[in-house]
């Protein structure tokens, strides 16, 4: 398998193929808000930030809810340990996600899109504000953008303050309106009540800038690449142990073993996919695919050699997830708190395994009675590592 | 409370309602859902839990309650929806689709027992040693979900320092499980926004502005927050150690007058619904624990009848034919202590339209250590003025600096009704049992317009009856039915009621004759008056009349720091919920009905003070020294 994309070749033929700054808002508003949604439709084009919601469903959805006004954020929150894929398009390929932002908003009957930007991306704003100047300046924002009179449309952007739970849709709207980051309670979705109380559709950086290429180039396109329930291709931000860590474009359905020797990787012990709030796999289990059927993923793969301490890495997770719960509900808040202190417990080998499986389904109980993904996803590396590498984790206890 | 309220906490903080439809026979106005297999209709936008509580299944719940907006953050009343893959907390989520709920899963058990366990695993403190042992909702869970260990350990210290910095509240926070009520009743339920919470994951708290202890923010005292805390980590600053101190001191003259709504509720202590007045067994009571004399607070909250509303016709004659365009109208009532800090701090520059009458509490307080003092020939400073009192703030009250015009503390402790019903049972006091006596002398048993001060729009009514009957000659019963305004009652939070007073005027009754020659120039006139209860609903009036809205008309409002007035304050027995506090008005509008003696100026004891003791009349020069006071313009930046 030959790579799309990675960082040291910079072209490829799906989100890198050739694309001029303003194409695809040139072409929405040619063919109008029904074939942007019908090419988005047919492209199956899911949402990039991990939780693979259909994106055309979420722009139909907004675009059908009644209001005064309605917005399109774009999700720049990048906070997944692990994740920098993002941070590639907005500084390399801003045109993209931009034009997406503004396809979106056409097509939802938005007239102003947010960039919500991860705090310590402060460095880009200018970069981007500039930008957005130029394209202000080229009518593809603004008032009656290219010549349409009733299409005006603006982005703005707007800092996270460094919180991880941000990059939950209803936490960052939260952020968004200038309070405290916690994720609300759902129904309704932000799709009728977002930013402030209006219709909004979330969508992550990468789900933009492949919406901009859907539209000129059509869904039929993008469809052909991937597998049949994961159309289209993937950023994945490769980091570890490994000779050539960096941003790869691969097609969904890309096995993990593929994925490794791509990036040199040798004498690997595990692969944590998803970040801290994915999975961890073993090499029994590299043979498995990337993709929504399989193991969906934002794209942030770590790739651990033999001589990492598994033990080590789940409590650093688990230190992140302690830290990083917004803190208002029981099962994430405590939860988090009871895995990590049992981590520390095998850590100094005072523990017992009846205590272990307490821990293990007290995970089960966090990944459903969580009121976000921040608690519903953080137990997943605790169990996972827990069960894949037991033995090593015992051996080290008998040591 | 008022349902259609926009909700002021953060939307995290609440379900966002699905609009219910005015007409639910109309089209898609009903929803067949399955409750654990059972099909049932109910209106669109009805959550899980009201669908489940109509249908007799039960849901248990901590960070839900009744009077606030919909936080679905403990997640303990989790549920099973059929096609979702997580579980939803049942309380947050509105209906609208025919969904399959199961609320009693393995998985849905397991569950809530694992939030059980969790929140006890943070929760400091033993039950033994716990002032809400026996009425604590953390405690009732772990009973009814079989709770017998601690699965995920249990802290052995506190986590945080108890702030006792306030004389009303006193925050535990080790015993706090973060259900945000607090939270929400002060930002939401009453506008205050004192208590947020501050940091994020394990390090979570309730804290407030800049962690500053209670005393030194902006926290009106109002108490709501403990009526509403499911554990002990917000409680009243408790003085009963004190008073029995004094009750054991031989040489201590120790008074207690009672304010209305305790009596109307103290019943609830003792395991009786609510909605029972106890007022004759309590005399008794106290009494029996060793108080040298009980009053009925009801005797100064004529007195204030009087002073206030004598206050309220000079500033209209100054305004309306003196022409004064000083005089600062509409007048405020100043008897709730909450309420008097909330102007304080949020509406400064309306100190002015403050009545300067103190309130019932504080002018008892002054009366005792002076008139009582030498009827019953004690030496002031060894009386013990302690008053049992609906309200935390009263507390605050009594502590302010100003309020010491008899030469003396005038009050020395607020008591609040479960602080009494705990010092009752400590007595070996069964109260509902005991046999009725009256109060004492020499201010004896007083009318049902103080009664009533104890259920918002009670003071108006007090007042209305006796201006009435002052300005017209007509007797408050030929105008009003049974004398029972019932316009300015109920539990709306905003009342706006006119009164024309028509055109015939009645003499000048002889108390106040030298303040006003003749009622002419209120001939034709219509009383404008307004009520509120909750802060927020004050905030409402106040916003109204700086913007010169119809309240900026109004000639006299009333105004009460608690949801309810004082019988829904926040001294009172826990729980609290609507119901309750219409049930504690009930009781205290029969009580008034069942006198004979209702309404203030006819009260034989205030004729009688006014005679020996406050000789030159409402708002003369003696009670202006002893009944009235002023009032400090904090801002939201200073205590």
């Amino acid at each position: 398998m030959e790579p799309i994309f990675s960082k040291q070749q910079r072209t490829g033929p799906v989100l890198f193929s050739k694309y001029n700054r303003g194409d695809a808002i040139k072409k929405a508003l040619e063919t109008g808000r029904e074939n942007v949604l019908f090419e988005i439709k047919s492209s199956k084009l899911k949402g990039r930030g991990g939780a693979g919601f259909p994106t055309s469903t979420k722009w139909m959805l907004t675009a059908a809810a009644k209001a005064d006004q309605k917005f399109l954020v774009c999700n720049a929150d990048e906070g997944e340990p692990g994740t920098f894929k993002d941070r590639v398009l907005l500084t390399e390929y801003p045109e993209l996600v931009f034009d997406g932002m503004v396809v979106g908003g056409y097509t939802i009957g938005a007239k102003e899109g947010i960039v919500y930007l991860r705090g310590e991306y402060e460095y880009m704003k200018k970069y981007l504000e500039d930008y957005l100047h130029l394209m202000r300046k080229d009518n593809l924002l603004g008032n009656s953008i290219l010549g349409v009179s009733d299409f005006n449309y603006d982005i703005k952007i707007r800092m996270g303050a460094g919180a991880y739970v941000c990059g939950e849709e209803t936490a960052l709207i939260e952020s968004l309106e200038g309070n405290r980051g916690e994720a609300r309670n759902r129904p309704p979705y932000p799709v009728n009540t977002g930013y402030n109380g209006r219709p909004t559709s979330v969508n992550n950086v990468e789900t933009l800038a492949a919406a901009a290429h859907i539209v000129v180039k059509g869904g039929d396109w993008y469809a052909k690449v991937g597998t049949d329930k994961s159309s289209g291709s993937k950023l994945f931000s490769i980091s570890g142990d490994c000779n050539k860590p960096g941003v790869y474009e691969l097609p969904w359905g890309t096995k993990v073993s593929d994925l490794l020797k791509l990036v040199v990787a040798k004498e690997t012990k595990a692969v944590q996919v998803g970040g801290a709030s994915g999975i961890c796999l073993p090499a029994s289990q590299f043979e498995r695919t990337l993709a929504y059927e399989d193991i969906g993923t934002g794209g942030s793969i770590m790739i651990f050699s033999k001589n990492r301490d598994m033990l080590k890495i789940l409590k650093n997770f688990m230190e992140f997830f302690v830290e990083e719960s917004c803190g208002q509900c029981t099962p994430c808040r405590i939860g988090n708190v009871k895995l990590l202190e049992g981590v520390e417990m095998i850590e100094k080998g005072t523990f017992t395994f009846e205590y272990i499986n307490k821990l293990k389904e007290l995970g089960a109980t966090m990944q459903v009675a969580s009121k976000c993904g921040l608690g519903q996803s953080s137990p997943n590396s605790f169990i996972s590592i827990l069960d894949n590498f037991k033995d090593e984790i015992l051996n080290k206890i008998e040591a | 409370m008022d349902k259609n309220k926009k909700s002021r906490a953060p939307v995290s903080q609440q379900s966002l309602k699905v609009e219910k439809p005015t007409d639910p026979t109309s089209i898609g106005g009903m929803i067949t859902v399955e409750l654990n297999e059972k099909k049932v209709s109910v209106p669109l936008g009805t959550t899980i839990l009201e669908a489940c509580r109509q249908n007799q299944i039960h849901i248990p719940t901590l960070c839900h309650h009744e009077d606030l907006c919909i936080a679905g953050v403990c997640r303990v009343c989790a549920v099973e929806v059929e096609g979702m893959k997580t579980l939803q907390a049942s309380c947050a989520f509105p209906i609208t689709a025919s969904i399959k709920v199961k609320t009693s899963t393995s998985q849905v058990r397991k569950a809530r027992r694992h939030i059980i366990d969790l929140m006890l695993s943070e929760h400091y403190g033993e039950c033994y040693s716990c002032l809400r042992n026996g009425n604590c909702e953390l405690q009732s869970l772990a009973q009814e979900y079989g709770v017998d260990e601690y699965t995920f350990g249990h802290c052995d210290k506190p986590k945080y320092e108890i702030d006792k910095s306030s004389y009303s509240v006193v925050r535990d926070m080790s015993k706090c499980v973060l259900c945000k009520r607090c939270v929400r009743t002060c930002i939401d339920l009453q506008e205050v926004g004192v208590l947020e919470s501050i940091d994020r994951g394990d390090k979570t708290h309730i804290g407030t502005f800049m962690e500053k202890p209670l005393a030194d923010v902006i926290c009106i005292n109002c108490g709501q927050c403990i009526n509403r805390c499911p554990t002990a980590a917000l409680k009243a600053n408790d003085p009963s150690d004190e008073i029995w101190a004094a009750i054991d001191d031989p040489k201590k003259h120790v008074v207690i007058q009672t304010a209305p709504s305790p009596r109307a509720a103290i019943a609830e202590c003792f395991g009786i619904g609510a909605g029972t007045s106890l007022t004759q067994e309590l005399n008794t009571a106290l009494k029996r624990i060793g108080f040298d004399a009980v009053f009925d607070t009801n005797f100064t909250a004529d007195l204030t009848i009087l002073e206030e509303g004598t206050e309220l016709i000079i500033r209209l004659y100054k305004a309306l034919v003196g022409g004064d365009k000083s005089v600062a109208l509409p007048q405020f009532t100043s008897c709730s202590p909450g309420w008097v800090k909330y102007i304080e701090h949020y509406y400064p520059e309306y100190l002015d339209n403050m009545s300067s009458a103190k309130s019932p509490q504080q002018m008892f307080g002054a009366i005792l250590k002076t008139f009582y003092a030498q009827q019953v020939n004690v030496d002031p400073k060894d009386i013990v003025s302690v008053a049992l009192m609906p309200c935390s703030a009263k507390k605050f009250e009594c502590n302010r600096p100003e309020m010491d015009s008899s030469g003396y503390k005038d009050v020395d402790y607020g008591l609040t009704t479960r602080e009494m019903a705990k010092m009752i049972k400590e007595a070996g006091i069964y109260l509902p049992e005991m046999p009725k006596s009256h109060f004492d002398s020499p201010f004896g048993d007083a009318s049902g317009a103080g009664l009533i001060f104890g259920a918002t729009g009670g003071v108006m009514e007090a007042a209305i009856r006796s201006v009435v009957e002052f300005v017209t000659g007509n007797k408050a019963e030929d105008i009003f039915a049974n004398a029972n305004v019932t316009p300015v009652r109920g539990f709306e939070g905003v009342k706006y009621v006119e009164l024309p007073l028509g055109d015939k005027v009645g003499p000048v009754p002889e108390l106040i004759k030298h303040l006003v020659p003749n009622w002419d120039w209120l001939k034709g006139a219509t009383l404008k008056v307004a009520v509120a209860h909750g802060t927020a609903n004050a905030k409402k009036i106040m916003d109204d009349i700086k913007a010169g809205g119809i309240f900026s008309q109004c000639h006299f409002i009333e105004f009460m720091a608690c949801p309810g007035g004082c019988i829904g304050g926040g001294g009172q027995p826990i729980p609290t919920s609507l119901e309750i506090r219409k049930a504690r008005a009930k009781a205290i509008y029969a009580e008034d009905e069942s006198l004979e003696l209702r309404k203030s100026h006819e009260n034989p004891y205030v004729t009688m003070i006014y005679e020996k003791f406050l000789t030159d009349g409402p708002c003369g020069h003696i009670s202006h020294k002893l009944l009235h006071t002023h009032y400090t313009p904090r801002g939201k930046f200073i205590s």
